[in-house]
């Protein structure tokens, strides 16, 4: 009983460490996106913000080539949940579904290729881009953004499609349905907010990717490819306003689907 | 209307075979059980009728159409799935409507069809709920509802009673088998309660790895079980087995012997002896037995007796006037004993 406790109060205590670990310069950020210009470099910084304003992030929404490069991001991160769902949520459904021989194996596999970093793939990358013609071009960062993403989706769905009952698919067979209305009528409605979910954290990861991003585009940067470029030349106040501004749909989406990223590693 | 023909399926799942070259007539109208422990193959044989599952081997046909390469869709039959597969996502109104939206029928007759299926049902007042908002044995109605609304002339049950608490099963026992006499569907049925196909089945088919073990009307599986496992599955309790041989007469085993008028079998041929409980009485000169445990159930006492090394159930009645450690003599209804091979367990001619 007491040992119970203990353990609970450990893990609590594990918890809220590594949460201010997380949420402190996240914090700091915050404020400082909100603080007068002037007042950014004031020191000690007060944990509460004296004096609030939208200076600071006027100035970097107002800033060349920023609002450019949200709408760059914009189309990017769209182009890659249209990618990353036709090719992922059938993958999830196939490892839902069938008991195919190496279906064990091929879900490590999938998340092994998490473990490749995308650096050592760049400069191919680049130069098959270029051979293509799809250099500095949106639909590229995409495509890549959907390489990067797939993993996930494919796990994602993988859990949102094991969720619904295989009878109920079967049930809408008997009931007149083929194969393929079975899935449309039934599954897929009952695996929406699932498949959102893995729409939204597809977002999250192809809105807050540089370094393809970087490497792929010279004029259509999105976002964070125009923030990296222009940071050493940039003053404070635009780099706290920027990392807000990048952060701030990440986290929302993130809180708003945590139940569906836990099937990453629970359920099955 | 039509029957259903299962001429010669197997289905092999990797390289375990789930059916063995089953062979089964079932009359336009039935109603045929499936009957057996998990694994043996019943539910996998509804599935092959239903279409979920392609036949390895064998044929189907429903009336005189062969359905073996069809989608389920196209094979004219409706089921009821073991967790109901209600569409959570539905309401009542919409779920017991979906075959014949799917069916693309006129809007009038499928209210008119799921207001008639309501009905039949008790389903009425929930016609506006959601699945979760319905409780178990109203979620089960819905399923039969649904399946009954398709007019399909077949009518396939996975075990539809398994999820219902005791007292509730027993109602819904009786409701569907109510509703087949009013419906007359050609009906599979599958379930490992024995009870349930005793009280329910035209006839069963009782199932045992993969192949029929027995085929035919309760009473007569229950009187005459075909293998010591028909007669150890069916009957609660299941019925008593004593090994033994013919020795001078009469059946003696390892520490009894029971006095027989008319010895049956081979002298000296290993047997066993089976006897259901409400044919042995306590009492009389018979066979010498010890008394292990007495559990009155209400109506009749089960009294546990040892036979040798053998524990025998014997049905008594309830004011039975022996205790846990008596000596009793038991006296066996000759007419009643059943015999069967020691090696195969199959039974011996009377």
């Amino acid at each position: 009983m007491n040992a119970r406790v203990l353990d609970r109060s450990l893990l609590y205590a594990g918890a809220i460490f590594l949460a201010i670990w997380v949420l402190v310069p996240f914090y700091l950020i915050a404020i400082s996106a909100f603080t007068p210009q002037a007042k950014i470099f004031d020191y000690p910084k007060p944990l509460v913000p004296g004096s609030l304003s939208t200076d600071t992030m006027q100035f970097f929404v107002e800033a060349r080539g920023v609002i450019p490069s949200v709408l760059n991001s914009l189309v990017v991160a769209l182009f890659t949940i249209v990618f990353g769902l036709a090719l992922g949520a059938p993958a999830g459904y196939a490892l839902a579904r069938f008991r195919f021989r190496g279906r064990e194996a091929f879900q490590v596999v999938v998340l092994m290729t998490k473990m490749f970093p995308i650096a050592i793939l760049s400069i191919p990358l680049a130069v098959t881009f270029l051979q293509l013609g799809l250099y500095d071009n949106l639909i590229s960062v995409a495509l890549v953004h959907t390489a990067m993403a797939l993993p996930f989706i494919v796990l994602v769905t993988g859990g949102v499609f094991v969720a619904v009952s295989h009878e109920l698919e079967e049930a809408a067979q008997t009931l007149g349905c083929s194969r393929w209305g079975a899935f449309l009528r039934i599954v897929l409605p009952l695996a929406l907010p699932g498949l959102a979910a893995a729409a939204i954290f597809t977002f999250v990861i192809s809105w807050n990717e540089v370094f393809a991003a970087t490497i792929l585009t010279l004029r259509t940067r999105t976002l964070p490819a125009q923030v990296l470029a222009s940071l050493s030349t940039s003053p404070l106040a635009f780099k706290f306003a920027g990392g807000l501004f990048m952060v701030l749909p990440a986290i929302v989406f993130i809180f708003l689907i945590r139940k569906y990223l836990m099937n990453l590693w629970g359920s099955r | 209307m039509a029957g259903i023909t299962i001429d010669g399926v197997s289905k092999i799942f990797g390289k375990t075979p789930a059916l063995k070259d089953v062979t089964l007539d079932i009359a336009d109208g039935e109603f045929m059980v499936l009957l057996g422990p998990s694994g043996c193959g019943k539910t996998t044989l509804l599935r092959c009728v239903a279409g979920l599952e392609q036949v390895n081997g064998g044929r189907i046909r429903i009336g005189e159409r062969d359905v073996s390469d069809l989608a389920p869709r196209d094979r004219n039959i409706a089921m009821v799935f073991q967790s109901y597969a209600v569409f959570p996502h539905m309401t009542v109104s919409s779920n017991i409507g979906f075959g014949l939206r799917m069916k693309r029928r006129p809007k009038p007759e499928i209210e008119k069809r799921v207001r008639e299926g309501a009905e039949l049902l008790g389903l009425v007042p929930f016609l506006d709920r959601y699945p979760a908002q319905l409780s178990g044995g109203q979620r089960q109605r819905v399923a039969v509802a649904r399946a009954l609304v398709m007019d399909a002339p077949v009518l396939l049950m996975d075990e539809p009673l398994s999820n219902l608490d005791a007292l509730l099963r027993l109602q819904a026992r009786a409701d569907l088998k109510r509703l087949h006499k009013e419906v007359k569907r050609t009906t599979i049925y599958v379930t490992h309660d024995q009870v349930e196909a005793m009280s329910m089945g035209d006839r069963i088919a009782v199932m045992r790895e993969g192949a029929i073990e027995q085929l035919g009307a309760p009473m007569e599986i229950y009187d005459n079980p075909a293998t010591q496992f028909v007669g150890g599955f069916i009957g609660s309790p299941p019925m008593n087995f004593l090994r033994g041989a013919i020795r001078d007469g009469a059946f003696a085993g390892d520490g009894f012997t029971v006095p027989l008028s008319r010895p049956h079998g081979a002298e000296g041929r290993e047997m066993l002896l089976g006897v259901r409980a409400e044919h042995i009485l306590i009492g009389g000169d018979g066979v010498a037995a010890k008394v292990l445990v007495v559990e009155p159930l209400g109506a009749h006492a089960l009294v546990t007796v040892l036979v040798g090394k053998t524990p025998v159930k014997v049905q008594a009645p309830i004011d039975v006037a022996v205790k846990a450690d008596d000596p009793v003599r038991l006296r066996l209804d000759e007419s009643r004993l059943r015999w069967m091979d020691a090696a195969s367990g199959s039974a011996l001619p009377n």
